[in-house]
C-alpha cells in the first residue's frame, strides 16, 4: 500500500528516503533486539502498576456481566427491553456488533497474509486475540437470548430421547455452525501462530513456573527446518481457509435478517454490506487497542505510523462500501415501489427513532469519510484513537437502526410498539466491554503480543546471497 | 529405533542464515542425510539445502475438508429428509440450497483442524524432551538469533572426528557434541 504524494519531513528517521514511505519497522533492529523487546514485556518481573490498575477497572466492569447474567437466569429474559414486535433488541444488536469487531483480526491474519502484506506481521497477533475475545462476548448474547441458556446444546444436532433435530432450512441454524466454526478456527490459528514464540519465551524464562508453562504451551518447539516448512504450509492453508470463512460468517449473520420477509431486511445488499461494516468496525477496534499499546509498551518502532496509515486506508475503503450500502438501501426503498419499504425508510429517517439514523450517518459516514482522506490525520495517532471510538459508536448504531426500526413498526399498525432497553440490557452490554478488556489485558501480560518469528523475517539480516558468499557483506551493511 | 544413549550428534552454531545454508549444502554434498537445521524463523533456503521440499500437510487439509463436506451434507440430508422431516412452507424436504452453509462450515472446520493437528503430528509434536535441549548454547539461540546445524550420529557417515572437521571447516561459532 504505497502512498503517493509529497514527501513530508525527510529528516524523520522513520521515513525511508528512497520511497518517502514510513518504514514498517524502525531501522536498527536485530534478531536479538526483537526477541528482547517482545519477550521482555511478558517475562518482566515488574508487572506495571498501570496494567494492574487497568485490570482492576476492567475486571470490575466485567462484574456487570456476572450480575446481569445471574439476574437474567433467575428472572428470565423479561428483565430485558425486548417485547413483541421488537423481540431482538440489544441481544442481537450486541451480538452482531461484537462479532463484526472480530472480523478485522481474521482479515489481518488471513487475507493480508495471502496478499503478502508483510506490514500485518506487527499487528496480526493482537488483532487475532481481539477476534477471539470479541467472539467470546458475541456468542454470549444469542445464547442468553434463547431464554434458557442451559439448554443451549439443543441447537446442536445430537441424538436425543425427544427425537427432535435441528431444522437446517433456517438461517438461525446456519449461525450456530458459522459462529462455532469461526470461534474454533480462530483459536486454532491464533494458538498455532504462538507456538514458536512460546518456544522463545520458554528458552528465556527465568522462573521455573514460567519455563514449565511456556514449555507445555510451546509443545517442545525447537525451530527445526522441516518443522518450519510444514508449519508455514499449515499457516498458509489456514489463511486460505479462514479467508472464505470470515466472509461467510458475517454473510450468514446477514442472512438472519435478509432471509426474513421484513421491510428493510429482505435485501440482497446485506451480505457484502455486513462484511464491509464488520471489517470497518474491526479495524476501528484494532486502532483503539493498538494506539495505547504501542505507546504504553514503547512498541512505536514495531507498530509504526505506517501501520496506522494503512489501517486508516482500509477503514476509508470499507467505510465507503458501507456508505454505498446505505445509499442503496435508500434507493431501493424508493425504486422497489413497495409501500412497506418506503414507509420503513421514512420511519427510519423521520420516525420516533430517527435520531439514531442521523447519529449513524454522522458517526459512520460524515466524520470518518471526510477526514480519512488527509494523510496528516491518518498518521495522527491521537486523532485515529478518537476516530476509532466514533466509528464503533457508529457501527453500533447501524445495528441498532437495522434491528429496531424494522421490527417496532411492522406491517400491521395495530401491532406497532416501541423499544426501550432496560438497565439490565445496558449492564450486560457495558459488562462485555469489561470482559473484553480483562481478557485482552491478560493476553498482553502473558502471551507474546507481537509475533517475534514473523518480525524476524522482515529484518534485512535475513537476506541470503545467491551463493551465500556475499551475505556477510549484506548483513554488515544492514547492521 | 535409534539408540537412546551416547552421542546424539554434532551441533554447529552459526551467526547468519547464509553460513548455515552454506554448511548444510557442504554436508549434503559430503553425503550426510540424517541432519537437521534449526532456525529462529522459517528459512526456505535451509530447507532447499536439506533437499526437503514436499510436505503432506496440504493433503491432510484436503482430506479433512472432504470429510467435513461429506459429514455436514449427509448429516443435514439425513436429518431433514429422513430423521425428522418437517413440511415448512411447502419447501421440498431435500432443499439443498439451504444446506450449503452448514456443509460449507463443516468443510472449513474439519479442514482447519486436520491442517493444524496434522502439521503437529507430522512434526512429532508435542515432544517436550529432545536431546538438543541438552546442548548448552541451543536454548539461548535457536529460538532467538542463532542458526544451528546438527549432523546426527545415526547417519552411517557419522564419525566423531571427521564430522567435527567438516563442520569446523565452515567457520561456525562453535561445534558441540550433544548427548542423548
Amino acid at each position: 500500500m504505497a502512498t503517493q504524494g509529497p514527501i513530508p519531513e525527510i529528516d524523520d528517521p522513520m521515513i525511508d528516503p528512497r520511497t518517502g514511505e514510513y518504514a514498517v519497522i524502525a531501522p536498527g533492529h536485530t534478531f536479538r533486539s526483537v526477541t528482547q523487546k517482545i519477550a521482555g514485556i511478558v517475562l518482566t518481573d515488574n508487572t506495571p502498576m498501570a496494567w494492574l490498575g487497568g485490570l482492576f477497572v476492567a475486571a470490575t466492569v466485567a462484574m456487570g456481566v456476572v450480575i446481569a447474567v445471574t439476574w437474567l437466569v433467575l428472572k428470565g429474559v423479561g428483565i430485558w427491553g425486548i417485547t413483541i414486535p421488537g423481540a431482538w433488541g440489544f441481544a442481537i444488536i450486541n451480538f452482531v456488533w461484537w462479532i463484526g469487531i472480530g472480523h478485522a483480526g481474521t482479515l489481518i491474519s488471513a487475507i493480508l497474509l495471502l496478499f503478502k502484506q508483510t506490514w500485518r506481521n506487527s499487528i496480526n497477533r493482537f488483532a487475532e486475540a481481539m477476534t477471539i475475545f470479541a467472539v467470546c462476548c458475541a456468542a454470549m448474547f444469542p445464547l442468553l437470548h434463547v431464554g434458557r441458556p442451559w439448554l443451549g446444546y439443543w441447537l446442536l444436532p445430537y441424538p436425543n430421547s425427544m427425537n427432535v433435530w435441528p431444522q437446517f432450512r433456517s438461517p438461525l441454524a446456519w449461525d450456530v455452525f458459522a459462529v462455532s466454526t469461526y470461534a474454533t478456527i480462530s483459536v486454532v490459528f491464533w494458538y498455532m501462530g504462538m507456538i514458536p514464540d512460546f518456544g522463545t519465551l520458554r528458552d528465556r524464562a527465568k522462573s521455573p513456573l514460567a519455563k514449565y508453562a511456556y514449555g507445555i504451551l510451546s509443545m517442545g518447539w525447537r525451530g527445526s527446518t522441516r518443522h518450519w516448512i510444514r508449519y508455514e504450509s499449515a499457516s498458509l492453508l489456514l489463511a486460505g481457509l479462514s479467508t472464505p470463512l470470515v466472509l461467510s460468517v458475517h454473510t450468514t449473520i446477514s442472512f438472519d435478517f435478509a432471509v426474513a420477509a421484513m421491510a428493510g431486511w429482505h435485501t440482497t445488499i446485506f451480505p457484502p454490506y455486513f462484511v464491509a461494516g464488520a471489517v470497518y468496525s474491526g479495524f476501528a477496534m484494532v486502532l483503539t487497542l493498538a494506539i495505547p499499546i504501542r505507546k504504553f509498551y514503547h512498541l512505536e518502532d514495531l507498530v509504526t505510523l505506517r501501520h496506522l496509515d494503512n489501517m486508516a486506508k482500509v477503514m476509508l475503503a470499507t467505510g465507503s462500501i458501507v456508505a454505498y450500502g446505505y445509499g442503496m438501501e435508500v434507493f431501493m426503498s424508493w425504486y422497489s415501489a413497495s409501500h412497506w419499504e418506503y414507509f420503513m425508510m421514512w420511519n427510519r429517517m423521520f420516525g420516533p427513532m430517527g435520531w439514531a439514523y442521523w447519529m449513524l450517518i454522522l458517526t459512520n459516514l460524515a466524520i470518518p469519510l471526510t477526514t480519512l482522506w488527509s494523510r496528516k490525520l491518518r498518521v495522527n495517532a491521537a486523532y485515529l484513537f478518537f476516530l476509532s471510538f466514533v466509528v464503533n459508536i457508529g457501527m453500533w448504531f447501524e445495528r441498532f437502526v437495522i434491528v429496531v426500526t424494522s421490527l417496532y413498526r411492522d406491517y400491521l399498525p395495530s401491532s406497532w410498539g416501541t423499544y426501550r432497553a432496560t438497565k439490565w440490557d445496558y449492564m450486560l452490554f457495558i459488562g462485555t466491554w469489561g470482559l473484553f478488556s480483562t481478557l485482552f489485558l491478560l493476553f498482553a501480560r502473558f502471551a507474546p503480543m507481537v509475533p517475534m518469528s514473523e518480525i524476524r523475517t522482515m529484518l534485512p539480516q535475513t537476506r541470503i546471497g545467491k551463493d551465500g558468499e556475499n551475505a556477510k557483506a549484506v548483513v554488515q551493511e544492514a547492521i | 529405533m535409534p539408540p537412546r544413549e551416547g552421542v546424539y550428534g554434532l551441533l554447529a552454531e552459526f551467526n547468519t542464515p547464509a553460513e548455515l545454508v552454506h554448511a548444510t549444502r557442504l554436508a549434503h554434498r559430503a553425503g550426510f542425510r540424517r541432519m537437521e537445521s534449526y532456525t529462529p524463523y522459517p528459512v526456505e533456503e535451509a530447507a532447499e539445502a536439506l533437499h526437503f521440499h514436499k510436505t503432506r500437510v496440504p493433503l491432510l487439509c484436503l482430506l479433512g475438508g472432504l470429510a467435513g463436506l461429506t459429514t455436514g451434507a449427509l448429516l443435514e440430508i439425513w436429518i431433514n429428509v429422513w430423521g425428522y422431516p418437517l413440511n415448512l412452507r411447502a419447501m421440498p424436504l431435500f432443499s439443498w440450497p439451504a444446506f450449503v452453509v452448514p456443509a460449507y462450515e463443516c468443510t472449513i472446520l474439519f479442514a482447519g483442524l486436520s491442517t493444524c493437528f496434522g502439521m503437529l503430528a507430522l512434526n512429532g509434536l508435542p515432544q517436550l524432551y529432545h536431546p538438543l535441549f541438552n546442548a548448552p548454547n541451543f536454548a539461548d539461540g535457536a529460538t532467538s538469533d542463532k542458526f544451528f546445524l546438527c549432523l546426527e550420529s545415526s547417519d552411517p557417515r557419522f564419525d566423531p572426528v571427521e564430522t567435527r572437521k567438516l563442520l569446523e571447516g565452515c567457520s561456525p561459532v562453535s561445534v558441540v557434541e550433544v548427548q542423548h
